[in-house]
């Protein structure tokens, strides 16, 4: 076995990359919710002044990418950064590769649906510890608009929405991973499989991701030997309530108790009783704002040491469901340590 | 209910499934069926006013101010999702809202809104019958086996 790996499906890093920076730009539903004063960035409107929903998705994610930066103190134009990791939700991932061409530094595309923002800190971790990267720029984001059109409904079309289902977050978060300095560290990377549990509605991707969620948090564990109480926060991405009551469940059955030091994005960005967004948050943009905007803050603050996050992806597009295909999701997760 | 773990995935898939339709939060069929039957008689109680009114300007019958309501009420729909509402009120009225002509105007505007940014022609042009298309097309197909089917029994009777 490869000597840094784990057991499965975990990597221990032998010299834990370190978090230099985060920058977090959020929409203005999520301006109001709970986290709106954690956000570094947030827009009085879903436009952000820009031609269509898809420029402001772009003009959001290099915001979050220059806080990010300036809070490394990588203020120089191209930045010092040797690779630039970024996925969104959007056909051919043209958020990330347009903000790539603004970067101008060399970029590696991702797509792992919502689970995008741990697969760019999992490989922009391991090619820092690999040694073939000094600093590397990880980005994440989704457009409540931009995502509806796409999946969905247009914008203005008038629909009932079922009680299970999500609301896409407007947001992008980004972080800087570095060889050296002072942040929280990236100690493990638990590299999730794809998990099809056979459900088949769209609108039910909580339920779709739970297993997915699970099946990752118990191999992490069980790789590295770790229990539930080894972590002040386990985090996930966007199960939203009804999915986190499934993880809770599935969970349970394999003996794996996650009891109130679990946590999802999904219900820390919005609040259920003051905003119509039924389950709650979902989205690249979701565990990436309240990562970088939240969780590294309370981190910085010592109110929480250990952080295992895992953020899950429902791996569907509109061509697979309306083909009757089931919804495979995916989980990755990060142990971060202050 | 407990997965257990080594059976197999279609065993598992199918106990996961029981277990999500029982726990997962169920729409209140109630509190939509009645904001439906409210809504939804409001609309045609608007519509019978407007086929009044067109009735009297006009100097038309009853039956033939039924083209001009029509137009109307789908040019209310269409004006009212133009300018940010309709969503707004669907949310609350449900089938009241998309059952009655309004619903149809409302999924041709936000059709036609949403894709002007791809330009008139592939965006206008090509999309905005990307949801009411399909209400069109049963439409006229029904409408064509039931007028085949009327004049069939015409003809034997």
């Amino acid at each position: 076995m490869a000597k840094k790996r784990l057991g499965m499906q975990t990597v221990q890093l032998e010299q834990p990359p370190v978090i230099i920076g985060a920058g977090s730009a959020a929409g203005p539903m999520e301006a109001e919710g709970p986290l709106g004063l954690d956000f570094d960035q947030t827009y009085p409107d879903l436009t952000i002044g820009q031609q269509s929903f898809e420029k402001a998705e772009r003009q959001m994610m290099i915001d979050a990418c220059n806080l990010a930066l300036k809070k490394a103190n990588l203020t120089q134009k191209p930045p010092q950064i040797d690779y630039f990791l970024a996925g969104d939700l959007l056909n051919q991932i043209i958020t990330s590769s347009f903000s790539g061409l603004q970067l101008a530094v060399p970029f590696l595309g991702l797509y792992g649906a919502c689970s995008t923002f741990c697969e760019g800190i999992s490989i922009g971790s391991m090619l820092i510890d690999g040694g073939f990267a000094d600093k590397v720029l990880c980005a994440a984001s989704s457009h409540n608009a931009a995502a509806e059109r796409q999946y969905r409904y247009p914008t203005e079309y008038g629909s009932q929405r079922r009680p299970y289902a999500q609301w896409t977050v407007t947001g992008a978060g980004a972080l800087v991973l570095a060889s050296s300095g002072q942040g929280p560290r990236v100690t493990h990377v638990t590299t999730g499989k794809v998990v099809d549990m056979g459900i088949k509605d769209p609108f039910d991707q909580g339920a779709a991701m739970a297993p997915a969620a699970v099946d990752t948090i118990v191999t992490h564990l069980k790789d590295t030997g770790r229990k539930v109480d080894y972590y002040d926060l386990i985090v996930t991405g966007d199960l939203a309530r009804f999915g986190h009551e499934m993880a809770i469940r599935m969970a349970g059955q394999q003996n794996v108790v996650l009891d109130e030091r679990y946590k999802d994005c999904g219900m820390l960005v919005f609040d259920p009783e003051r905003q119509d967004v039924h389950s709650g948050g979902s989205g690249c943009g979701c565990s990436a704002i309240v990562t970088a905007g939240h969780l590294l803050k309370q981190m910085a603050q010592g109110k929480v040491k250990k952080l295992l996050l895992v953020a899950t992806g429902a791996l569907l597009s509109p061509t697979t469901f309306q083909q009757g295909d089931n919804i495979p999701a995916i989980a990755h997760a990060v142990a971060l340590e202050a | 209910m407990k997965i257990k773990q080594g059976t197999s995935q279609q065993s598992q898939q199918a106990l996961y499934k029981q277990m999500v339709t029982k726990a997962e939060p169920k729409p209140p069929r109630l509190r939509n069926a009645i904001a439906a039957f409210l809504t939804g008689g409001l609309v045609c109680l608007t519509g019978e006013g407007i086929t009044d009114f067109w009735e009297a300007t006009m100097g038309i019958t009853h039956k033939q101010a039924g083209d001009p309501t029509v137009a109307t009420l789908v040019f209310l729909g269409a004006l009212l999702t133009g300018l940010g509402f309709f969503d707004k009120m669907a949310r609350f009225a449900g089938a009241g809202l998309a059952v009655p002509v309004t619903g149809f105007a409302n999924a041709m505007t936000a059709s036609a809104l949403e894709f002007k940014r791809e330009g008139l022609v592939f965006g206008i042009g090509g999309r905005m019958f990307q949801l009411a298309g399909a209400v069109i097309v049963y439409g006229v197909t029904t409408a064509f086996f039931v007028g085949l089917l009327a004049s069939l029994l015409k003809m034997f009777r």
